[in-house]
């Protein structure tokens, strides 16, 4: 078990150095350097800005003095308003965390819901209509689901306020955010579902006389629910990639929108900041679940 | 042998009305004679014989979805085809009335005429209806749809073909040479999947964008930096996906013993893998492939609303339904209809993957 985690960190920590040294590579091989502007600066200006950066060093050792600055938090500043990066992740990270974390839950708890109705009447009207709609869902780019619900629901509609930082209504930067991961849960959780009811235990419960409800959520549900967790995993990453579209969509202030216009602006110490600060993100959120599922069923093997 | 002839005489054996034992005195001698070649071909069982392919072909046609989806997608490809062909239009002119700018024709409504365009009309003239209106450069919307859905599905399709090429081979030559060959490859494929490829995607189209330069003139630059960009960020990341697939099905396929026969009279690694091992793990590649496709079409998508996708004048159906973002209030349907587009695309092509897998693949389920 203990060497099994530590294997799973190690291989982590060792994805996290390839990402950062990616990163840093491939921004440095954008041509003509960060401060190529429109306007062209006086030698001596861009001279003294490289060495204000330490951009007149040698690759090798920039990248050993960045990786130093990300381990102690500081990830530069960006090139377009000379703000400290950290300061920006800090204040903007919290809302996206917010927005994602609700999302991730929305869709955990209503993908499960559905994905159990699903399976539990199958063929039957219901399981069609969810499957529908899950098929629909995840056939649709998810800037026009989100561009359409603002069309239809703060526009034409006007039941909901255009998010403001002072309203905070995230309702719909939540659905829009959520749909895709709802759809997909629900899938797999009819899978599982309909795995856990084909398996003996359930036929045991049944012959002993267990009532229906307690069979489902007893014996069938709590079965089904453990590989749901290893789907939360990548959804952690497709959340992440997904509030870019919503927040910029919403004109959320959190990270993702940030990166969107730091994309747009081609401010490659955030862009590079934001993609180190995203991937670690992911990567750690893939080994908790990787760990919490092994943790979770004694069945599963560690090897 | 008269003797014989004998046992089947009427009198000879009395069956008892209730005894179970078989009536001999219903036969003859005749009854034992040998079969002619006309009777024993009657009794053959006539059922054509089918192959892997054939009997993955009915099931399919059974499956309503599939079928359906095999003929939307026959309706767009069609669509796509032909209608560049009819439509006078192209997706970069900028319309104009007897070689007169037309100024008035910007975000026409469907299926309506600009005021010049009007006058024209009414002088006589034809005019090719614009069937989705135009856009804000007053530009036919109609054809530009079209032409992005043509990139949109060449998009799709390269790079799965780039994605299966690179797959096929890293996966069957770690699947076919195994130890620590094997072990090695699959560490880098580990540590490759293990990226988050969107942003990884983001990052090196962001990068290879400003980097690339082609000399003008060759094919390369025809496609333009911001697609051979997209096809290389496709290549470098998706592959792992299917050369995992691949390996794993050729270490089940290596142990069969037809592997072992060939082997044993001298073919060679290439020829097994090429004439034995690739063509029973087809079902599965083609699988896959398909359901690459609209994932590619997805990522291309996503990477136009953030800004880094197919480049102006070029349309694709992800720039288009993001350029429609704005004016959204005032011309929903330009949203709409690439949009629409994009989803039966999708929609058909996964549905079509599906229905390919429950036909060719029973083992491989979801």
């Amino acid at each position: 078990m203990i060497k099994y985690i530590l294997k799973r960190i190690l291989l982590a920590v060792l994805t996290v150095f390839i990402i950062c040294a990616i990163t840093f590579f491939s921004m440095h091989a954008v041509p003509g350097g960060p401060f190529n502007r429109e306007k062209a600066m006086s030698e001596a200006t861009v001279a003294a800005l490289n060495a204000r950066y330490g951009m007149d060093k040698p690759v090798g050792e920039q990248f050993i003095l960045y990786m130093k600055g990300i381990l102690h938090g500081d990830f530069g500043v960006s090139l377009k308003n000379g703000r400290e990066i950290s300061s920006i992740i800090g204040e903007s990270f919290p809302i996206s965390a917010r927005l994602g974390i609700s999302a991730m839950i929305v869709a955990l708890i209503l993908g499960t819901i559905f994905g159990s109705i699903a399976a539990l009447m199958r063929n039957k009207l219901p399981d069609r209509i969810i499957v529908f709609f899950t098929t629909l869902l995840t056939a649709v780019p998810s800037f026009v689901l989100a561009t359409l619900l603002l069309l239809v629901f703060c526009i034409k509609l006007g039941w909901v306020p255009v998010w403001s930082p002072k309203s905070n209504n995230y309702l719909l930067p939540v659905i829009a955010l959520s749909a895709y991961p709802m759809a997909y849960i629900t899938r797999l959780s009819k899978t599982s579902m309909l795995d856990a009811l084909s398996q003996d235990y359930i036929r045991t419960a049944r012959a002993k006389g267990v009532s229906r409800t307690k069979m489902i959520f007893k014996h069938a549900l709590r079965n089904s629910l453990i590989p749901v967790i290893t789907y939360a995993g990548p959804q952690v990453a497709y959340i992440i990639t997904g509030s870019m579209v919503i927040e910029t969509i919403f004109t959320v202030g959190g990270l993702g929108s940030k990166f969107v216009s730091a994309i747009n602006n081609r401010d490659y110490t955030l862009i590079m900041a934001t993609t180190i600060f995203l991937a670690i993100l992911m990567v750690v959120a893939n080994v908790i679940c990787d760990l919490l599922y092994k943790l979770v069923d004694p069945r599963i093997k560690y090897d | 042998m008269e003797k014989n002839k004998d046992i089947f005489c009427n009198d000879t054996f009395k069956k008892n009305p209730l005894s179970s034992q078989i009536d001999l005195s219903r036969f003859t001698q005749e009854s034992f004679a040998a079969a002619t070649e006309d009777e024993k071909r009657q009794q053959d069982v006539m059922s054509e014989s089918t192959t892997f392919f054939k009997d993955g072909m009915r099931k399919l046609s059974k499956n309503p979805l599939a079928m359906g989806s095999i003929v939307m997608l026959a309706i767009v490809i069609l669509t796509i085809i032909f209608a560049p062909m009819i439509v006078p239009y192209s997706y970069e002119e900028i319309l104009s009335v007897n070689g007169k700018r037309d100024k008035g024709a910007k975000n026409l409504a469907p299926f309506t005429y600009s005021q010049m365009e009007q006058k024209y009309i009414e002088e006589g003239g034809t005019r090719f209806p614009h069937i989705f209106g135009t856009d804000e450069q007053c530009r036919d919307y109609f054809v530009r749809v079209i032409y992005g859905t043509r990139i949109s599905l060449f998009i799709g399709f390269f790079a799965s073909i780039i994605v299966l090429f690179i797959g096929m081979l890293y996966g069957s030559i770690s699947g076919y040479i195994g130890g620590r060959v094997d072990l090695i490859m699959m560490r880098i494929v580990d540590i490759i999947y293990s990226l988050p490829d969107m942003l990884m995607i983001i990052l090196l189209k962001v990068v290879l964008d400003e980097r690339l330069n082609f000399p003008a003139g060759s094919f390369l630059s025809k496609l333009g930096t911001s697609m051979v960009s997209l096809f290389i960020v496709f290549g470098l990341l998706y592959w792992v996906g299917m050369a995992r697939l691949i390996r794993g099905q050729i270490l089940s396929i290596k142990e069969n013993e037809y592997v072992l026969a060939a082997r044993s009279i001298g073919a060679g690694a290439g020829r097994i893998i090429r004439q034995h091992i690739l063509p029973n793990c087809l079902s599965v590649i083609i699988i896959s492939t398909a359901l690459q496709i609209p994932s590619a079409i997805f990522t291309e998508s996503f990477l136009s609303f953030v800004g880094i996708g197919v480049k102006a004048p070029m349309p694709s159906l992800g720039s288009l339904a993001n350029a429609a973002r704005e004016g959204l209030q005032s011309y929903p349907y330009k949203l709409i209809f690439p949009a629409a587009i994009i989803c039966l695309i999708v929609l058909s092509l996964n549905l079509l993957g599906d229905g390919l897998r429950d036909a060719f693949d029973p083992k491989l389920k979801r």
